[in-house]
């Protein structure tokens, strides 16, 4: 008992050559089938090329269009000639001209000699695995599909719409279970001519020429019917990606290749010398009966397929720009915006980052610079604090910001006074951490000295932007994480805000907070809000401020005690 | 975007491929091996003037990619580039005393040979001091990416034009014939550039890098643009716009992946700041053949004749393609 092998040939004929000298040298008798679309010339040289080998056969011609019927009708010709001219032929392996056999001959031999009575072939219900192009998966078999994707791919979504249109569906012939799988299969003597003998051959011939993609539904499908012991799974290494085609290996995937311990691996690139020299690998004694586990070529897949469809969150470059008014998640990672925090307290950076490590920037939006964290003219990814270059693009900055430092979190400072360009992004991404105190930016204005008259232009200015910002972040669609406390309402408890700030931060390495940074002395600021009220300019951010309410702070600011001391 | 819009694209295209045709005949034929070009050969084309200290190391890298022919335009070198360049076995050469800025940079001229030879090829459009860096190009040639596009329907391949820059004033950097220019030019700026899309012709426009750090600070919007789409599976229907920055059709820009998924892309690492840039510098602002007249090399001269620093603390030293896959500068797709 040998097994034989059907090979599928259109293109790179030097090297189907030489892999149909491999398969034959190892006594494998080889039938091969060439598009009818490669010309006389080029077929009668190929003949020619392999004249001296006397188990090759060649097989009728069929146009063998990708997702056609021809491929189904080709491999089926090939296949009877196979089983007629080989009676010693007990699996017959469907191989492409740009397959590679990975180990010899005679092991792949014996793991067929093995499991006499195995097929092996991938196919799964259509109804359990969605595996779709084009977004059809069940409406493979339902609909008709008598126009090539590829060539006239109007008139094949045409028709297909129109079908669903007027609700036509096909009636799958009684007694099929309709089943898809990877297209390259190894069969036994008996599967086979079972599918190729049937007495219904011919209606289910008929059916699946109007399949869409019959090479990987027509076997898949009929096998069930006849098989003894199928093994769902594909001898042949091939991985496809999310258009449907398959991935293409190259010399740098020998080492993978190698390790999978594949008998057959497609698609190779025609032009990767390394690989057609390498294998297939000499006759190991110790690998000799290796399992196949494609285990790590799977991931190198996968993880190219999630790099095409959703990328690296965060990142905004020349192959990756998505539409931000429907992306979830701006920024790369989280980051926390405070406004209005190192209005109340003296040296809050220095004391939030210690409190944290997070990277605590000033100002970063500032009218005159970018205040980086420790005033640096320029930052990680040679961002520069140029406050032109920063605001031509605010969100690029802040987003070039955040990818950069992605290992640490990112604390900016915010502010009435600062550019604001960036409120829309801080309002709707979802990573965005938005603290604010409102009404704080009466305390810098209170601090400088100068009568209520005379600031009373600024603190009109700064609180109409400010109420600007709260408008964008109360709005319906603001995704962003967001905190917002009077001025009065911060100081009647600030230690609560400060704890949800650092546990925010730090997560589950936040401490419990023993101290919290100095307070500037507030003393003779609600005075200083009546004298702008009697101004005409109602500071209405600030909430309610009373006189005690410095006192009520510094009290609330203290480690509150849970237990109750009975004396 | 209505039929109206599709409309007025398609005779901008038309107009540009006139104009080509009309910039062509400025071109003298010096040496054509052109016969030599195979159906699969990928081809480069490329505009210059007195490069001849740049030339063979060029014509070198991108032979080791896998470039099959060379389409060169020399325009008016009087430095004997022109004479080595026709010397080498792989390269035609036409020749030209039209002014560079009047044949929109160069890219009538080149426009007009793709049509000539390279239609059905994929074609690299550079310039003397662009390296294209793509995904695995340290290991599989160029005609593995054109052929893996073309399988996967890919017409156009993005990339952005890193700005290399050596550690110390850039006079410093003394550039000898045939040397690599990124042993001495090998810093890059990894994460400051900002990017906007063209509604019209559906591009990226992508600013920033050290070019904008350093010489643009003050005046962003005319800092250089650094998108370019330079590998192209040409048909006589294309034509570039501005540079090789975006083409028409314009599908042939959407090298981005618009839903949040990475498109493949490469790099065009840029060796310009050597010590050739200061006389450069100096030269092309007097000659104002370049884009905006020259004004990007008016303002390079203006601060203290050229000579400064451009590394920075957070500067990077370039290693490979997968240092700048790493950083998000370019991405393997779902190429693996």
């Amino acid at each position: 008992m040998t097994f034989g092998v059907v090979m599928l040939v259109h293109t790179a004929f030097n090297r189907a050559e030489e892999v149909i000298r491999h398969w034959v040298a190892g006594g494998c008798p080889v039938v091969v089938h060439v598009d009818s679309d490669v010309d006389q010339e080029t077929y009668d040289a190929f003949v020619h090329s392999l004249a001296d080998l006397d188990i090759v056969r060649f097989s009728e011609r069929f146009q063998c269009e990708w997702g056609m019927w021809g491929l189904v009708e080709a491999t089926q010709e090939a296949s009877q000639l196979m089983l007629q001219e080989f009676p010693e032929v007990g699996h017959v392996f469907l191989a492409s001209g740009a397959c590679l056999p990975l180990r010899t001959v005679s092991e792949l031999g014996a793991f067929l000699a093995e499991r006499p009575e195995t097929d092996f072939i991938e196919s799964a219900t259509t109804a359990d695995v969605p595996w779709t192009v084009g977004g059809l998966d069940r409406e493979r078999f339902t609909l008709r599909f008598p126009f090539s994707w590829k060539r006239r791919r109007r008139l094949f979504d045409g028709y297909v719409r129109l079908q669903q249109v007027l609700g036509v569906k096909r009636r799958i012939p009684a007694g099929l279970v309709p089943h898809m799988g990877s297209q390259w299969w190894c069969l036994t003597r008996k599967t086979l001519s079972a599918i190729l003998n049937d007495p219904k051959r011919p209606k289910y011939d008929r059916y699946f020429r109007r399949v869409w993609i019959p090479d990987e539904s027509y076997f898949q499908t009929l096998v069930r019917l006849h098989a003894t012991r199928i093994q769902s799974r594909s001898l042949t290494l091939s991985k496809f990606d999310f258009q449907g085609k398959p991935h293409i290996f190259y010399n740098d995937h020998a080492e993978i290749l190698r390790r999978s311990e594949c008998f057959v691996a497609r698609k190779i690139w025609p032009n990767a010398g390394l690989l057609y020299r390498v294998f297939p690998r000499g006759s190991d004694p110790k690998t000799a009966n290796a399992e196949p586990s494609t285990g790590t070529v799977d991931r190198i897949f996968a993880r190219a397929l999630e790099r095409r469809t959703r990328g690296r969150p965060g990142l905004y470059m020349h192959s990756r720009f998505p539409n931000l008014l429907n992306a979830n998640g701006i920024a790369a990672v989280p980051f926390s915006v405070l406004q209005g925090f190192d209005d109340v307290f003296t040296n809050f950076q220095d004391w939030l980052s210690k409190q944290t490590g997070a990277q605590v920037h000033g100002h970063l939006y500032a009218k005159d610079k970018a205040h980086f964290a420790n005033e640096v003219s320029v930052f990680r990814g040679a961002l520069s604090d140029s406050a032109r270059l920063r605001d031509y693009n605010a969100q690029g900055f802040l987003t070039n910001l955040v990818w950069n430092a992605r290992d640490t979190h990112q604390c900016l400072m915010f502010g009435p006074a600062d550019t604001q360009s960036i409120s829309w992004l801080l309002a709707h991404d979802t990573n965005a951490r938005v603290w604010v105190i409102s009404g704080a930016w009466s305390i810098p204005l209170f601090l400088s000295g100068k009568p209520a008259s005379e600031v009373r232009a600024e603190a009109a200015r700064l609180q109409r932007t400010e109420h600007q910002l709260l408008k964008a972040l109360r709005a319906p669609d603001a995704h962003a994480r967001i905190h917002i406390d009077t001025l009065a309402d911060f100081l009647e408890n600030p230690r609560d805000v400060m704890q949800m700030v650092v546990d925010e931060i730090a997560g589950h390495r936040a401490d419990e907070l023993s101290d919290l940074p100095e307070m500037v002395d507030l003393t003779g600021l609600p005075a200083f809000l009546q004298e702008l009220k009697n101004q005409g300019m109602h500071p209405f951010l600030t909430g309610d401020l009373s006189d005690e309410i410095q006192k009520r702070a510094k009290t609330a600011a203290q480690p509150r005690s849970y237990v109750i001391d009975h004396r | 975007m209505g039929a109206w819009t599709s409309y007025r694209l398609r005779l901008r295209r038309k107009r540009w491929k006139y104009r080509a045709r009309r910039k062509g005949r400025e071109l003298s034929l010096v040496q054509d091996r052109t016969h030599d070009i195979k159906p699969n050969d990928v081809l480069l084309f490329c505009t210059f003037r007195n490069e001849d200290i740049r030339l063979p190391f060029f014509l070198q890298y991108y032979r080791d990619l896998g470039v099959n022919h060379f389409v060169l335009v020399d325009n008016d070198s009087s430095d004997g580039g022109a004479e080595y360049a026709a010397d080498q076995p792989d390269v035609s050469l036409w020749t030209t005393k039209g002014p560079y800025g009047r044949s929109r940079f160069g890219i009538d001229w080149l426009t007009y040979l793709q049509d000539e030879y390279a239609h059905g090829h994929w074609a690299l459009t550079v310039d003397v001091d662009e390296f294209f860096v793509y995904p695995f190009c340290d290991t599989r040639p160029i005609r593995a990416l054109a052929d893996w596009l073309e399988a996967s329907d890919v017409r156009s391949f993005g990339t952005m034009m890193l700005d290399m820059y050596p550690k110390g004033p850039v006079s410093a950097a003394v550039y000898e014939r045939g040397a690599d220019p990124f042993k001495l030019a090998n810093w890059f700026d990894p994460g400051n550039y900002i990017l906007e899309r063209n509604d019209l012709y559906r591009n990226l426009w992508i600013q920033g890098g050290p070019r904008a750090r350093t010489f643009f600070a003050e005046n962003p919007k005319q800092a250089p643009a650094l998108n370019k789409i330079p590998f192209v599976k040409w048909d006589r229907d294309y034509a570039y716009v501005s540079s090789t920055h975006m083409l028409l059709p314009r599908g042939l820009n959407l090298v981005y992946g618009q839903n949040g998924g990475e498109k493949s892309s490469g790099v065009l690492l840029h060796a310009k700041f050597l010590n050739l840039f200061s006389d450069r510098a100096s030269e092309e602002a007097e000659r104002a053949e370049h884009y905006g007249k020259g004004r990007e090399y008016k303002s390079y001269i203006s601060e203290d004749d050229g000579d400064h620093e451009i590394w920075c603390q957070w500067s990077e030293q370039y290693i490979n393609w997968r240092q700048l896959e790493a950083l998000g500068l370019m991405s393997k797709g779902n190429w693996a």
